[in-house]
């Protein structure tokens, strides 16, 4: 077995992911399953090979510079327009820090 | 005018003729969408206001006698993973069923630039994550060719709002076959351009190294004339490349004689007979256009999936960090601590899916696992590439299957991913390399379930790729 159900809870709460129990057994058998299958990339030999970091091959290593200058940015209200929750031009979430 | 089989060609005409005007069309188009939507579920919602606006400007602009541009009054669909400004975006999830984007995806501001009419936004699976359509909030997908059966996913509704012909062309996302087995399975022309040949920027992200936006069609002029239009730099999406966009439509001469054609052997086992059959037909048809057509490998093929769905996890898993109920409309009413509502939103939100790529990603990006699972993917994936390169120093293209099997039935596979992640072997290796691809028809199955052939090019070598689709085509390809 790859993994427990001890471990998908664990990753879980990395992920910031609330799941029910019949979830977690469900997640335990699935992600054994494809983590058995990635165990054949253990099969090819890469110790000579670099990892394949970016996708363009032949552009300058400048090619993602560009000139700084400033322009408009989407402005607070059409930011803020989209929130479930905000007021006094902030994004509002439950109490941090208690006072 | 027959509004389910136009062509971009037709839509001109009937314009320069005054058989009808823009606004006619939108209108119609609109009306036929709306009809056909009952049986589909092809699309999510209707961006009427904004489609009549648009083409009431490409009709202004014809009334004095101007350019109205390469997509003059076309009816477009646009998938919902690609954001329309003031027009619900909801990548077909729960998380962002309200959402209404701030700003438009640079290819949604050209296509309208371009005189395109956007008439709605189409249906796929939540955050483009699915080959079958079926892991939408929203309901699935119907075949148009087969009600009960699936259109392929991710981009479902894309594809098959063009087979269905509300839509004249659309735009779809790839990531590892989004765009190409839809259009297999719906039986239209699908485009998985070189990575960065289309900007990224308003295409909600799920694997930003394999991500990219794409055009359907009722053939393959129409989809490289999209391209065309979409194609190009863009200063707001940094991967996106400098490279000239040539003209593909002068590029398509019917004329393939000579031109060296590979297909891999690893492709040509585990399709269903029938499949290979069309494809084998497809091969023939090539080789009477004057292709010469030799056997090559790709040896890392086997390799591939594992090799994807580590990368394509692990990314997925940081771009989706994102829906934590703070600023994108859906929030889980009852949560005590900032923790707890991150937790419960997302855990109300995602659907299964979703939440089994990211728990994937966030395992082997976790502690003790990266190495093992992320830097040797990353390792792999540049194996996979270099085939490809050793490949096309060989030959010119690769034809290829796109699915081992034509669209299944709704339900049929939902309940086994990883069979469902086996099937995307053919597209997934394209996406990879970061080359350009596509599906084009290639024949209907005796049940009448349409099979594309995959046909892929070096980087940058769209037009080639156009150019031998179109020639078979022509060659009537499609009617095997």
């Amino acid at each position: 077995m790859k993994i427990t159900e001890e471990q998908v809870r664990y990753v879980a709460d990395l992920a910031n992911l609330k799941l029910t129990d019949d979830e977690v057994r469900k997640f335990q058998a699935d992600l054994d399953e494809i983590l058995v299958h990635f165990d054949r990339l253990n099969e090819i030999e890469t110790s000579q090979f670099d990892p394949m970091a970016q996708v363009l091959y032949e552009a300058e290593e400048t090619a993602t510079l560009r000139p700084d200058r400033d322009r408009p940015g989407l402005g607070n209200e059409l930011a803020l327009a989209n929130a479930p929750l905000a007021g006094s031009g902030y994004f509002k979430v439950p109490e941090v820090i208690k006072r | 005018m027959d509004i389910a089989s136009l062509t971009i060609d037709q839509v001109q005409e009937g314009l320069r003729g005054r058989q009808f005007s823009a606004v006619e069309l939108a209108t119609a188009a609109l009306e036929f969408a709306r009809a056909e939507n009952l049986k589909t579920n092809a699309y999510l919602g209707f961006s009427e206001e904004r489609a009549l606006d648009a083409a009431r400007r490409v009709d202004e602009k014809l009334a004095r006698g101007e350019d109205a541009g390469p997509l003059a009054g076309v009816p477009v669909a646009v998938k919902d993973v690609i954001v329309t400004k003031g027009v619900q975006t909801t990548c077909g999830s729960k998380l962002l069923a309200n959402y209404i984007p701030p700003y438009d995806a640079t290819a949604v501001e050209r296509l309208e630039a371009a005189g395109g009419v956007i008439i709605g936004k189409t249906n796929c699976d939540e955050f483009a994550m699915g080959s079958s359509n079926e892991n939408s909030a929203f309901g699935p997908v119907r075949n148009p060719h087969a009600l009960d059966r699936v259109p392929g996913g991710s981009s479902g509704g894309s594809a098959a709002a063009v087979a269905q012909g509300t839509a004249v062309v659309a735009l779809g996302s790839d990531t590892g076959g989004s765009i190409r087995q839809p259009a297999s399975f719906c039986g239209v022309v699908g485009v998985t351009p070189t990575y960065g040949r289309v900007s990224r920027y308003g295409l909600t992200a799920f694997a930003s190294s394999l991500d990219h936006i794409g055009p359907f069609g009722h053939n393959v002029r129409d989809a490289a004339r999209l391209l065309n239009v979409i194609a190009g730099r863009d200063p707001l999406d940094s991967t996106s490349a400098e490279a000239p966009v040539p003209d593909y439509l002068a590029h398509m001469d019917g004329n393939v004689k000579g031109l060296k054609l590979g297909l891999p052997r690893e492709y040509l086992k585990d399709l269903t007979s029938e499949s290979g059959d069309l494809i084998g037909k497809a091969i023939e048809t090539l080789k009477k256009l004057g292709c010469q057509v030799r056997d090559i490998s790709l040896p890392t093929t086997d390799y591939a999936i594992a090799c994807y769905y580590v990368i394509a996890t692990a990314e997925a898993s940081s771009n989706l960090a994102r829906y934590d109920g703070v600023r994108y409309t859906f929030r889980s009413g009852s949560s005590e601590s900032l923790n707890d509502m991150y937790r419960n939103t997302r855990g109300e939100g995602f659907g299964a899916e979703c939440k089994r790529r990211i728990m994937l990603g966030t395992y082997v990006l976790s502690a003790g696992y990266y190495d093992a699972y992320y830097l040797k993917a990353q390792k792999v994936r540049g194996l996979i590439a270099r085939d490809f390169s050793n490949a096309f120093a060989e030959v010119d293209a690769i034809a290829a299957p796109v699915s081992p099997f034509p669209a299944f039935k709704i339900g049929e596979k939902i309940d086994d991913p990883m069979t469902m992640y086996l099937s995307d072997i053919y597209t997934i290796t394209g996406s990879l390399a970061g080359i350009p691809c596509m599906s084009v028809p290639c024949g209907k199955t005796a049940e009448g379930l349409p099979v594309g052939m995959q046909i892929l090019a070096k980087h940058f070598d769209e037009a080639r790729m156009f150019r031998l689709a179109d020639a078979f085509e022509r060659a009537g390809g499609a009617q095997n």
